[in-house]
């Protein structure tokens, strides 16, 4: 363990910190609700010469993420941050950054989609872009944040697949908190000097980035795409082993509270996890046998250690913070998938009751009272408004 | 072919006989003393020189999407400048973006006017073949007036492309960059010059460079240069250079040909010809006119 040195700081500012620490060599920037104060924080560190990145002001999000492809197969460290519209907007270039397997790291302050417009909190954005071949980690704290920054920039190059570092927007990014920050000679020696391959810059063995791929062989691409997907899950956990000896803080594939006896857990992520945590403690107390599980990596989804964990449960409760129109909720239909099977070997059955709940839409809040009446049964229709 | 023509693009892409876009790579990249990195727009350049698992590229190069080689050769050109200021790269390197009309008059003109407003170090091409040819021949804004394609088909009520061309140059220009020019693929020397103009400029450069299409405007692959000549002796093309905000004109005649003898040689035009149409040639001559009227009056 390491000397701690705490700080208050607001989930935006923690990302901001710990991509200090990281100091990637290019930052494509633009602006949008709530994500700003991440890469203005940045953007003072860069001006006051705490670090050496080029910041590039781009004309939108397109083109942001268009510029960290470019540097990322350039060979340079890359990282950019996002919100809503904006990732709406990138949409067609994640795909591309993915199938080139370049290892962006992305901050997304997660917000709620037009129409109507709404500048508030819920996961809408994130779950719209879950089957880009992004790996996806949710956070439910500003500490969270600062950790999973480090993690995700080290997974991204490991694995050569771009990462997108998920808080709630406001409930975490603008809400100030207690933090451990690591020394900066710990976080650059933990994430260690950027190796690129296949660099564009290296004119002496040129490449030819972005291919087309026709019915022979694009296919190969794709299942190679999965397989590196599918070995994030070792990487996730050797990594944050690696990470836990050097902060004392411990981060699986996701976080079981109170679940080892529990009848009845409940499934959510992000910033109204905090929340139901204090409502489990309450119910525990009068005798209620009631647990969490708090979704952490999203994308590859842990299907089977996620049915392992919640098998004895009599009842799961999942709570969404995004719609998917037309059928469930994300959220609950990964959680059938864990019963159900997705091409594993799963033993578990469906013995238990599984409902869905979706709550916090546009930055709507979830009240402690809420979420006791959903565990307790007392609740009534699948939203909490 | 020539090795030293061939040393930054190779043969065996599998663009159309006929089509301009090769030369005008090979005569812009050759230019270059550097190293050089390319970018690409989606467009026909692209898919006839990168069928997996071929490359016809033998400098590093990079597509991602369409509307972006601008944004993307800005990240690459960014890493670029940071990794020679921590001795990663010793090398210098030039950047050019390659993309067609519609990757640069339509859906990339945001990405391009960002990364002409911030200066990066690179040299944009566009290469205009006057509509979206990839696909099948669509109108885009760079689609002379009066053209038949397959979106502004000729009929009763229609006699094809309705609407002028957007003047790029005078877009591109008004982001005050050092050195932006118009081109044409059957002038190689002035081509040659310019590229290296554009090379050697320090900051965002740009080229618009004429280039036919055989199969879409509809003519014999062999003609290709002199039609293309045709483009610039009737004015409808004509070669100038901006190099620090001063006009220059490349290529005069005393006596411009008709633009009727450009016209005719491309079936895109043929309906254009007929009697009810005869309006509209004469437009076509009048907008010719006004359009190198305007040039002679901007060039000092």
């Amino acid at each position: 363990m390491n000397k701690k040195n705490k700080l208050a700081l607001t989930g935006g500012a923690a990302a901001a910190e710990a991509l200090k620490q990281i100091e990637p060599e290019v930052m494509p920037i633009y602006p949008i609700t709530p994500q700003t104060p991440i890469i203005e924080t940045y953007a003072g560190f860069q001006a006051n010469g705490e670090v050496d990145t080029e910041i590039i002001k781009v004309e939108s999000e397109h083109s942001a993420m268009s510029a960290a492809i470019g540097a990322s197969a350039a060979g340079a460290r890359t990282a950019t941050a996002t919100s809503s519209q904006g990732l709406a907007l990138m949409h067609e270039m994640l795909y591309i950054a993915s199938g080139m397997r370049l290892p962006i790291l992305m901050l997304v302050s997660a917000r709620a989609l037009a129409a109507p417009i709404n500048i508030h909190g819920d996961h809408s954005d994130v779950m719209g872009c879950r089957d880009s071949g992004w790996i996806q980690i949710f956070c439910e704290n500003g500490q969270e944040v600062y950790d999973k920054t480090i993690i995700g920039m080290r997974l991204a190059e490991k694995v050569k697949l771009p990462v997108m570092v998920i808080m709630d927007g406001f409930n975490t990014s603008h809400s100030v908190e207690n933090l451990e920050i690591l020394e900066t000679k710990i976080v650059k020696e933990f994430v260690g000097r950027f190796e690129a391959i296949n660099s564009l810059l290296d004119t002496d063995n040129p490449v030819s980035y972005g291919p087309v791929a026709l019915q022979n062989s694009y296919f190969e691409f794709r299942i190679d795409e999965e397989e590196a997907m599918e070995k994030a899950f070792e990487e996730y956990q050797k990594i944050a082993k690696e990470f836990e000896k050097i902060s004392g803080r411990k981060y699986e594939f996701f976080e079981k509270y109170q679940t080892e006896d529990a009848e009845k857990i409940l499934v959510l992520t992000g910033s109204a996890s905090g929340t139901s945590k204090v409502v489990i403690d309450k119910l525990r107390e009068s005798g209620e046998k009631v647990g969490l599980l708090k979704i952490g990596l999203f994308r590859p989804f842990p299907h089977k250690e996620i049915a392992e964990a919640l098998k004895n449960a009599k009842e799961i409760i999942v709570l969404d913070r995004a719609q998917s129109i037309g059928t469930n909720p994300p959220f609950y239909s990964e959680i059938l998938n864990s019963f159900v099977g997705t091409g594993r070997d799963l033993s578990v059955p469906i013995n238990k009751k599984i409902k869905s709940y979706i709550y916090g839409l546009g930055g709507r809040d979830i009240f402690q009272k809420q979420i006791e009446d959903v565990i307790l049964g007392k609740h009534k229709g699948k939203y909490i408004k | 072919m020539n090795k030293e023509l061939t040393k930054h693009f190779a043969p065996g892409h599998s663009a159309c006989a006929g089509c301009g876009f090769p030369a005008i790579v090979r005569t812009i990249l050759g230019e270059a003393k550097n190293e050089v990195v390319v970018a690409n727009a989606t467009g026909c350049l692209e898919v006839t020189s990168t069928l997996y698992p071929y490359s016809a590229w033998k400098v590093p190069y990079i597509h991602s999407a369409f509307e972006n080689a601008a944004a993307t050769i800005s990240g690459v050109e960014k890493a670029y400048e940071i990794l020679k200021r921590k001795g990663k790269i010793k090398k210098k390197i030039k950047f050019v973006a390659f993309g067609g009309d519609g990757g640069t008059y339509d859906i990339g003109l945001q990405s391009l006017s960002g990364a002409l407003e911030r200066g990066h170090n690179f040299l944009y091409v566009c290469y205009d073949n006057g509509g979206y040819m990839n696909t099948g021949n669509q109108r885009s804004s760079a689609t002379p007036y009066g053209a038949f394609t397959e979106t502004t088909p000729v009929g009763k009520k229609s006699f094809g492309k309705m609407e002028t061309r957007k003047n790029l140059m005078e877009i591109v220009n008004a982001h005050r960059i050092a050195y932006l020019a118009q081109a044409n693929v059957a002038y190689i020397a002035d081509l040659k010059k310019k590229a290296k103009k554009a090379l050697e400029t320090e900051g965002p450069t740009f080229l618009l460079v004429f280039s036919p299409c055989t199969n879409n405007w509809k003519f014999p692959t062999s003609e290709y240069v002199a039609l293309a000549k045709l483009a610039t002796e009737t004015n409808f093309w004509p070669l100038y250079e901006i190099e620090n905000g001063k006009y220059k004109i490349n290529f005069a005649t005393e006596k411009p040909k008709p633009v009727s003898e450009f016209l005719k040689t491309q079936g895109r035009f043929k309906h254009l010809f007929k009697e009810e149409n005869k309006k509209v040639l004469e437009e076509i001559q009048k907008l010719v006119n006004d359009e190198w009227q305007r040039l002679v009056d901007m060039t000092p």
